[in-house]
């Protein structure tokens, strides 16, 4: 293949990333020529074309793993249920945003742009095949957030949540980078197929270089105990922002993680198993406990984060055949319910101001039944109560464990659940059993229609229709991490 | 496997309407309140009232065609629906005559809850949208023929009733539903780790298969163990009943009549599906644990019973105690406990059940459950008097009523296995006695000395129409209780001779 063509076939396996990354740059362009008065039509124009490229990402599926752009990415199943769950993620809660931020006066062209950007950093991170391509994902990602975080920039602390999220970031960051470059001193090389076959049976200096890199994604996808800029986070940012980072941000670092760990580390099990099952015993634990004593819901959310972070880790750490496909599974369940709950706290209006503690929800059953109906729903969802959606992915991750060997895990991750149903059920008992608290204001309508679709989602259609998508994701998955296909 | 099994004329899939039947007239319940918006309205309740009756009447009828379509003289798994679905989750129905048996507890017993909720006055749509997605769980739990589908519906049932507790309940509410809510939890998601290990190695779900799957009776002790926690705690046994009693004093009283008519027979249920034939040898390791632990309950329970000073406790601490009875029935793993055990559920389900309805009564007109509050109601009251009186006759186990032939079933079976442990049960028996007759006697009998109660009035027509279906079935139960026995025969049967079958080369042996 001349170098032409070699450009042209792997254009044409990312045309996903093609379109997001022409939207950001036209809708910059038009952004500048019309001002803010563009935020509304350019939010529905990024999240049309994040459905499309999450639609042209499924479709395009390849049978086996395609390398492009010189060995920096690989398209594969694996990469295709990724980003669709991304896109979808993204577009739902781009929309929410675009009304919240119209609503509280914070309409500017800037966050649609923004989280188009993010959007395609994660599709990088998604098909990630070295080293490098791997730091732009995370990166492109990472700073498009820092300054959503920042985005109410007249509030002290939306501010201090961007200033917080930066120089933590900006710590992992060098964390994963010096990862990086051990493992590039001691492979020889950044791409993930040559370190593949260049590691055998690892050496102190890869381990140490995998450990950097292990602890510089659990940063991003906030395992505890790199947790500590999530709840300040969730809580200082605006909601719809908080809403925009529970969701698709999460399962492309979960991708990430599996990407190291399966790809090129994939003869280092024996290595990673440990730290990611370590990883996910402290998420659970301090996500579970921690949530107990949280009374504003953005931070409970936050917590709760962490502990369903902690399944995700507890799913990979069964290794790539059974371990990734539960974990797709798992946040493929999960998110429809995340972002469903943010949409109703986006719905926590009160006098033209919005409210987010979770006494503000009290005796929401008898103020807005619809609303107490859906919440009540997901919050079972999260908690992974049957009949609800999120059962499945609970047991498909337990499933997972227990097949690798790893009951242990499984047993604690069990008393999580249960010490994480108390505060899920606190939640439950303020909009049920406790007196009305003032109604809120008029909701939007993509808060119901979101609402709404997770809600339906969650409770029958993920569940009558579990066996599809769990099929789906499987082929996805089987044909991805078998063996590292070299360039 | 699924191709002989149909060929009972399985043209369309009852057990599936029955056990969603009722979830599809919540969901009717509650777009009706979605449609009516914020706004309380009197016409909406009285229709959702009328709505949930009659769904549950219709699901009884389906339940009654179900049985009719059944043949009970075959002891294999009936009207099967298997179907694919997630994770080697298998969508998988079907029925034998335990738990047919159940299911027609559950769906005729609901309308009489329905009917017994008629004065509920807030929320009432939610309330009967919750009562019918409860009895989905309920006939799930009984129809599922895949273990986790099983686990689905054990669990599903948590949800409703947690909000029928914390909201339409008592003083002390948000701590009982809480209670009730974690402990179960607690106890079910070790079994959930135990059914995930299980389906790992002996990669199916399905129960018939599990049931001949053999597991290493090393590994048995543990997953009994986890099976145990879960349907101990749900049975409950002592010394994990504590939330049984603040659940039901919490509870509105069809709250109540639920959780003790049905979800408490989930435990003997469990057991009887999943203990005794997944794990024969471990079992019988255990039975001792269990006769143990079992006759502490019946006579610890009644003991306590004894002391109560609110009804609806009283009466929880009896089904306590007549749980210890079914447990030991059951694990005596003989012809006469097991089936003495199933009737005794059965017996419970109607007598307990009507026993909170009978509170429910006094507690609507009066709103206090306190014994010390009554006395003399035979006065003003005599029809409720008698029909008070028959049911805790009935409590007793006197003959006649159906209290009794589960008890003495229970009580041979429990004999020949271990002479003091149904000794220690029988002492029960005379405690109940004991409690249930100094009830009455302060409740019902002696002058009429409180003046509140000089207008309290008898039964009204809704009240005569919960009332005489549960009389009669007492009655029936008590004196033609071979139309029982007969019937859940097979199932007893079959259960006893496999787990016989299973540790005679251990008790060899010995």
């Amino acid at each position: 293949m001349t170098d032409v063509e070699a450009l042209l076939f792997s254009l044409s396996w990312s045309q996903p990333e093609l379109w997001l990354a022409g939207f950001a740059l036209v809708a910059t362009l038009v952004g500048a020529a019309f001002g803010d008065r563009a935020s509304g039509p350019l939010s529905i124009g990024a999240a049309l074309v994040m459905v499309i490229a999450a639609t042209l990402a499924a479709l395009h599926r390849p049978e086996t793993p395609v390398v492009i752009f010189n060995g920096s990415l690989v398209v594969d199943g694996f990469s295709a249920a990724v980003k669709t769950i991304v896109g979808y993620s993204a577009a739902a809660t781009l929309l929410l945003a675009s009304e919240h931020l119209q609503r509280s006066g914070d309409r500017r062209f800037e966050f649609p742009v923004l989280v188009t950007l993010a959007v395609l950093g994660m599709f990088v991170m998604a098909s990630a095949h070295d080293l490098i391509a791997l730091y732009i994902g995370v990166e492109l990602q990472s700073l498009a957030a820092y300054v959503m975080a920042a985005f109410r920039r007249d509030d002290a602390r939306s501010s201090e949540a961007g200033l917080k999220y930066f120089v933590l970031g900006a710590l992992s960051s060098g964390l994963l980078l010096y990862g990086a470059s051990l493992i590039y001193g001691f492979a020889g090389s950044v791409k993930f197929a040559e370190i593949a076959t260049q590691i055998g049976d690892g050496n102190a200096g890869l381990t140490f270089g995998l450990v950097f890199l292990l602890c510089g994604l659990a940063f991003k996808m906030s395992a505890a105990p790199f947790h500590m800029w999530t709840p300040d986070v969730y809580e200082g940012a605006p909601t719809p922002v908080t809403a925009f980072f529970a969701a698709a941000p999460k399962m492309a670092a979960v991708a990430l993680m599996a990407r190291v760990i399966y790809g090129p580390f994939g003869a280092l099990e024996a290595q990673w198993v440990q730290v990611i099952a370590a990883l996910a015993a402290i998420s659970l634990v301090v996500g579970s406990v921690a949530a107990l004593v949280q009374t504003n819901i953005k931070r409970l959310m936050a917590y709760s984060s962490i502990a369903n972070m902690g399944f995700v880790l507890m799913a990979l750490a069964a290794g790539a055949k059974e371990g990734a496909p539960a974990a797709l599974l798992y946040m493929a369940l999960y998110l429809p319910a995340t972002i469903g709950i943010f949409a109703v706290i986006q719905a926590m209006w009160r006098d033209g101001k919005p409210v987010e503690d979770v006494a503000d929800l009290a005796g929401l059953a008898r103020r807005t039944p619809w609303m107490a109906y859906i919440l009540t729903a997901l919050l079972f969802s999260l908690t992974g109560i049957p009949p609800l959606a999120g059962f499945f992915g609970k047991y498909a991750a337990f499933l997972a464990t227990v097949n690798a060997g790893l009951v242990w895990l499984a047993i604690l991750a069990g008393l999580a659940t249960v010490v994480g149903a108390g505060y899920y059920l606190r939640v439950v008992k303020v909009i049920w059993f406790d007196a009305p608290a003032p109604a809120f204001d008029r909701t939007g309508g993509a808060v119901v229609l979101t609402a709404g679709v997770s809600a339906a989602l969650t409770v029958l259609v993920l569940v009558v229709g579990a066996g599809a998508v769990q099929s789906w994701i499987a082929i996805s998955a089987a044909t991805s991490f078998a063996a590292p296909p070299l360039p | 496997m699924s191709g002989p099994m149909n060929a009972f004329g399985n043209d369309w899939p009852i057990l599936t309407i029955l056990t969603f039947l009722p979830a599809a007239g919540a969901v009717l319940l509650v777009a009706a309140r979605w449609m009516a918006g914020a706004k309380d309205n009197p016409g909406l309740d009285r229709g959702a009232r009328w709505l949930a009756l009659a769904i549950t009447l219709v699901t009884l009828a389906v339940s009654l065609v179900a049985l009719g379509r059944f043949d009970a003289s075959n002891p294999a798994f009936q009207l099967i629906e298997r179907h694919a679905w997630i994770a080697g989750i298998e969508y998988h129905l079907g029925v034998d005559t335990l738990s047919l048996a159940l299911i027609i507890l559950t769906t005729a017993l609901t309308p009489l809850c329905i009917l017994a909720s008629w004065h509920v006055d807030r929320q009432v749509s939610a309330y009967m949208a919750l009562f019918l997605l409860l009895e989905t769980m309920m006939i799930g739990v009984f129809c599922a023929l895949d273990i986790v589908l099983f686990y689905v519906f054990f669990e599903g049932g948590l949800i409703p009733m947690f909000i029928l507790i914390g909201v339409w309940g008592g003083a002390n509410r948000v701590y009982a539903a809480f209670k009730f809510f974690l402990y179960t939890l607690l106890g079910s998601i070790l079994m959930l780790v135990a059914i995930v290990w299980m389906a790992t190695t002996a990669k199916t779900t399905s129960i018939p298969e599990l049931m001949r799957f053999g597991f290493d009776p090393a590994v048995q002790t543990w997953l009994w163990l986890a099976f145990f926690a879960s349907f101990a705690v749900k049975m409950p046994m002592w010394p994990v009943h504590t939330w049984l009693p603040d659940a039901h004093v919490e509870a509105p009283t069809a709250g109540s009549v639920v959780l003790a008519a049905i979800l408490l027979k989930m435990g003997g249920y469990g057991f009887l599906r999943f203990s005794l034939p997944m794990f024969p040898d471990a079992s019988a390791a255990f039975t001792p644990m269990v006769f143990a632990l079992s006759v502490v309950a019946i006579v610890y329970a009644s003991l306590v019973a004894f002391r109560q000073t609110d009804i609806k406790k009283l009466i929880a601490y009896s089904s306590v105690a007549h749980m210890g009875l079914v447990t030991l029935g059951i694990f005596a793993g003989n012809e006469e406990g097991i089936q003495g055990a199933i009737f005794l559920m059965i017996s419970h389900g109607v007598v307990s059940g009507a026993l909170f309805l009978c509170v429910g009564v006094i507690y609507d007109r009066m709103h206090t459950r306190e014994i010390a509050f009554y006395g003399g109601l035979v006065n003003r009251m005599p029809v409720y008097a008698a029909i008070f009186l028959l049911f805790t006759m009935a409590n007793v186990g006197l003959p006649g009523t159906s209290g009794f032939p589960g008890e003495i079933l229970t009580m041979v079976g429990a004999f020949k296995v271990n002479a003091w442990a149904a000794a220690g049960a029988t002492t029960g028996v005379i405690l109940s006695a004991v409690y249930a007759l100094t009830l009455y006697r302060k409740v019902a009998l002696g002058p009429l000395e409180n003046p509140k109660l000089a207008e309290i009035k008898d039964l009204d027509a809704r009240e005569w129409v919960i009332f005489v279906p549960l009389v009669v079935a007492t009655l029936a139960l008590g004196f033609a209780s071979t139309l029982a026995t007969d019937f859940t025969r097979p199932a007893a049967d079959q259960i006893v001779q496999a787990y016989q079958a299973a540790i005679a080369p251990v008790s060899a042996a010995k």
